[in-house]
């Protein structure tokens, strides 16, 4: 602290706070694949069809079994022997949301098997399909007691965005090191990057308990 | 699966049976449930299933709901196989989609409602018109609120489940499961969930249902005045088979088999 300057602080702020932004939307865009795709991987291990459930439990043991930062290397630098030639940005987006999706597919695996029997039971009288069961009965009910664990992961995939970098994506340590390179000061930029990520995720977690409980007022849980 | 080329594709006759069990067996490994049960029930009839527990009176319902996959034997309701399914001249097990098609003639009330807790209590009626049988919003609310005025329910049309008592959310669920238009409707141990007040409020719902509708009925209760009141028929079941079965009047007050005496008065003494 005796050495902190802070109009070079004033003055990085804005690269910083511009970095911010790509943080939050990598961490969303991140996100955003893993809700989705881990419903998928969710449902996709309740088929009746053994050989997909099986193979889907196995992908999902390897991706939970292996380091994120492996993944986004594989992606970015393995996939174009492949011909797969993909942007630091959408190398990051595929690796960082296929990681999370596994977990997450864990959370719903969870709330789908919290739902009473009774209610299976209750939606068959009425003839529904197994896709309505789902959509109507089963999923709606399996989502509050999942919010929690999905909260979690949306904290835990912002605070691995930073994993990106080193493929290059300006997120916050990119931009930090670089600002830190560039001067041959790191205090101001990486304490910075700190603050940042508390103040952010702090309230987060809250904001998330807050919306689980108006979730759960709303569904009349 | 079982043999079943020995069984018809279909039952005519006159009167066809609502729903026919033939030779029905369900086991759990060794534990045989049911056995080779034979049961007609006649359009419009309202039969009990009475017994000791782990008889297999609640199994039956399962298995007419399709809940259970049966292990031998066919059941036919209106004619027509319901887990089997006629296929280059024998029948073969049910798909899905025969399921569903069959499926639709029956409904069903849970011991323990099992109501869309999501979901408000006309929902919960407009779920299923809605969902599965394709009703416009407007005509699934008519029919879901005609069918709360009858149970007693329409000024609690907007609440869920967690804010009613048991018996008003079985009187919800009999709306709910009314409101699929079922040609057979099955009550599990519809009461026996429920504190013994509010036990009145159901079984007269069932009681207008009787007398007013046409409706085939199947249940399984412990309450013998119950079903001595309003039953055509009422079977007696005893390790997976009917032991004894006939019109409450002569069942309850004459019974003729040693184990349904017994039944009788060691449920008599409870009370």
């Amino acid at each position: 602290m005796f050495d902190w300057k802070w109009d070079f602080t004033w003055e990085i702020l804005p690269r910083l706070i511009q970095a911010t932004g790509n943080t939050l939307i990598a961490a969303l865009a991140g996100y955003a694949i893993a809700v989705v795709l881990g419903l998928g991987l969710a449902l996709a291990q309740r088929t009746p069809y053994r050989p997909v459930t099986l193979i889907v439990r196995e992908f999902v043991e390897f991706i939970r079994s292996t380091p994120l930062i492996l993944q986004i290397f594989f992606v970015f630098y393995v996939g174009p022997q492949f011909g797969i030639r993909l942007s630091p940005w959408a190398s990051g987006m595929i690796a960082i949301g296929l990681h999370y999706s596994c977990y997450l597919s864990e959370v719903y695996r969870g709330g789908i098997e919290s739902v009473a029997k009774g209610q299976w039971e209750a939606a068959t009288a009425l003839n529904m399909t197994t896709a309505q069961k789902y959509r109507r009965v089963i999923i709606p009910q399996a989502i509050p007691p999942a919010l929690a664990g999905m909260g979690n992961y949306l904290v835990g995939i912002f605070k691995d965005t930073p994993m990106l970098s080193v493929i290059g994506v300006a997120e916050l340590i990119h931009t930090a090191n670089a600002i830190g390179s560039e001067n041959y000061r790191y205090l101001e930029p990486y304490t910075m990057v700190g603050i940042i990520f508390l103040a952010i995720s702090l309230p987060a977690a809250g904001l998330i308990r807050l919306f689980e409980a108006h979730v759960r007022r709303k569904l009349g849980l | 699966m079982h043999d079943v080329s020995a069984f018809p594709l279909e039952i005519s006759g006159t009167p066809t049976p609502m729903v026919s069990f033939r030779k029905v067996t369900k086991s759990y490994g060794t534990l045989t449930v049911l056995d080779e049960l034979d049961l007609d029930i006649a359009a419009g009839e309202m039969v009990s299933i009475i017994g000791p527990s782990g008889s297999g009176k609640t199994t039956v319902l399962r298995m007419l709901m399709t809940l259970e996959q049966i292990n031998g034997g066919v059941i036919y309701v209106d004619g027509q196989p319901l887990t089997h399914m006629p296929k280059n001249g024998t029948l073969v097990p049910a798909s899905q989609k025969h399921l569903r098609k069959r499926r639709a003639d029956i409904g069903m009330c849970f011991q323990h409602f099992n109501l869309f807790p999501h979901m408000t209590a006309l929902e919960n009626c407009m779920e299923g018109p809605v969902q599965v049988l394709g009703l416009s919003k407007k005509e699934a609310r008519e029919r879901s609120e005609e069918l709360l005025e009858m149970v007693g329910m329409i000024g609690k049309k907007d609440q869920h489940p967690s804010r009613l008592s048991g018996g008003q959310q079985q009187r919800v669920a009999i709306a709910r499961a009314l409101a699929m238009r079922p040609k057979v409707m099955l009550f599990d141990e519809v009461t026996s969930a429920l504190d013994p007040e509010v036990i009145g409020e159901v079984t007269n719902v069932i009681r207008k249902l009787v007398s007013e509708h046409n409706l085939t009925m199947l249940m399984v209760t412990h309450q013998m005045g119950f079903a001595r009141d309003i039953s055509d028929r009422v079977c007696f079941f005893y390790g997976g088979k009917i032991e004894e079965q006939g019109p409450p009047a002569e069942l309850f007050g004459n019974p003729k088999k040693e184990r349904t005496q017994q039944f009788l008065s060691a449920v008599k003494e409870a009370v």
